[in-house]
């Protein structure tokens, strides 16, 4: 099975938000939810750089340890998903998540935030593929049909990657060669505990 | 540590790795990853601009998240576990070896008040309060090894989710009642040498003979103001988590629960022990609580300056108006 990941390479990526918007269009994310951003870093100086960011699905991830109710499951392509049909609620993945992932539909005071929301690498979730329950709770199975998530496909500079891990890591080592730098894969340390070497 | 060690390593790898390849092109790293690599050096997170209304959100990456996992998973399951089960221990042997504390010489058959009605209102009030919030919230440390697998994921959620409102709306007739209590009690609970001399001999638990004592002994003095100030530390981080993001930031968020939780956990510890010699550890120790009189050579065994200073007040106190002299009629 394949190793799936996300790969930004902020080299290229021109915070163009075409990526924020496939996703909330996509998977029909409601206002307020945001899977995935688009965070400019130094914005307006020299050496400025965007990072587009959503959940990362990491190695061992840190939501899924720390959830009361044992709520996440990492498929077969090593996706992390969620079950909110058993989600309280609690915020505990948004403290623990290194990329400010998870997101809840209300602000949440007295514990009302509502169902956590999170990228699901347009992977659906524990509903039948590409059921009308799915696409309500979670949104669009596009890797149940094949394809992959639809905020990688629009990229237009392809800054962000997403696949199996090995073959995404490879086009961008060939990128880095032939152009001759890179800033790194942004967040495979913290997320997958590798970085790609060159 | 080690993340950092491994941030550096990669910063070192990749500074030494790219000009290899760079054929003359190389560019420097830009000024954005060098903050970005120096932030996660130092720990700190790494932040930006976003052009969407949630602020949250422009933090890219904030490495206290493992921190907070390995106190949430680690630490805090064995502080917690530690101390509530070692003083279940504890309790166990003490109760081998002690037995059930009697009252020496009997019941008198008279009693004295020791709590009046609002005062044994309110601390059960606090009690039962309390016991949910303990409950609720040993449930969203343990529940998941403990409870989930008795019961399934469904129920489990519907208990969670049932203990999580629990937990958020019971905290406020607990903060109210811990303001009474510290009405109520704090007079006769300010340290003096009494409690010196208490502590000495052993509280009367270990050894013969019970020192002396007013209304409260210094383990008592103990308990209120564990309660009191436990309570109201717990009740700060409580409500800064129960309104998330509105009083502080991420890491403000993870400090709160820290907090909360690790004084939650010590203080259910310590009521566990509350409640076993409130109840089953002490004969007549539990009608202070539920009728508010208590035997008066229960009163004389743990509590002899109190109980000395109630009949000075009766001595004292000016009869009625329409008392009569003995033998007037």
């Amino acid at each position: 099975m394949a190793r799936m990941k996300f790969l930004l390479d902020s080299d290229r990526c021109i915070e163009c938000n075409a990526c924020v918007t496939a996703c909330k269009n996509e998977n029909e994310v409601p206002w307020g939810i945001n899977r995935r951003r688009v965070v400019t870093l130094n914005d307006g100086k020299p050496g400025e750089r965007s990072v587009s960011m959503a959940c990362m699905h990491c190695t061992d991830a840190p939501c899924a340890a720390v959830c009361p109710v044992s709520c996440f499951y990492t498929t077969a392509d090593a996706i992390v998903l969620h079950d909110k049909d058993l989600c309280i609620g609690c915020g505990y993945c948004f403290y623990a998540c290194p990329f400010g992932a998870p997101q809840y539909p209300r602000i949440g005071n007295f514990g009302s935030r509502g169902k956590m929301d999170k990228c699901t690498y347009c992977a659906g979730g524990p509903q039948a593929d590409n059921s009308e329950a799915e696409f309500i709770q979670y949104g669009a199975n596009r890797i149940a049909e094949g394809k992959l998530p639809l905020c990688a496909e629009m990229c237009s500079t392809k800054a962000l990657l997403a696949g199996d891990g090995e073959v995404i890591a490879q086009i961008y080592r060939e990128r880095v060669q032939r152009r001759g730098y890179g800033a790194g894969a942004w967040g495979w340390r913290t997320a997958y505990r590798e970085t790609v070497a060159i | 540590m080690k993340i950092r060690i491994l941030a550096l390593f990669a910063v070192l790898m990749m500074g030494a790795a790219l000009p290899a390849f760079a054929q003359g092109t190389a560019r420097e790293p830009s000024v954005a990853d060098e903050m970005a690599i120096q932030s996660l050096l130092t720990g700190n997170p790494v932040h930006g601009r976003i052009t969407i209304p949630d602020q949250r959100a422009a933090n890219l990456i904030q490495p206290q998240g493992r921190e907070w996992r390995e106190f949430h998973n680690v630490t805090l399951a064995w502080v917690g576990g530690i101390a509530v089960v070692g003083m279940l221990a504890i309790l166990t042997v003490f109760r081998m070896v002690r037995g059930r504390i009697p009252i020496e010489g009997g019941r008198s058959g008279r009693t004295i008040q020791r709590f009046n009605v609002f005062e044994r209102g309110n601390h059960w009030m606090v009690a039962s309060c309390f016991i949910i919030l303990a409950l609720s919230g040993l449930n969203l440390t343990f529940g998941r090894h403990v409870l989930l697998p008795l019961v399934g994921p469904v129920a489990f959620t519907e208990i969670s989710h049932w203990g999580k409102m629990a937990h958020n709306f019971l905290a406020f007739p607990f903060t109210l009642g811990l303001v009474f209590m510290l009405l109520l009690w704090i007079k006769d609970n300010i340290p003096n040498g009494t409690d010196i001399r208490w502590l000495k001999a052993g509280g009367g638990l270990v050894g013969h003979g019970e020192p002396e004592s007013g209304r409260f002994n210094a383990g008592q003095k103990g308990i209120f103001w564990i309660t009191v100030l436990g309570g109201a530390a717990v009740a700060v981080s409580g409500y800064m988590l129960v309104f998330p993001f509105f009083f502080t930031d991420i890491q403000g968020m993870q400090l709160s629960h820290i907090v909360h939780s690790i004084i939650a956990v010590l203080m259910i510890a310590v009521m566990v022990a509350h409640i076993y010699i409130g109840t089953v550890g002490m004969d007549g120790a539990v009608e202070a609580m539920t009728t508010g009189q208590v035997d008066l050579n229960w009163a004389k065994q743990h509590h002899n300056l109190w109980v000395e200073e109630e009949m000075a007040k009766g001595r004292g106190a000016a009869p009625p108006a329409s008392a009569k002299a003995a033998g007037a009629d």
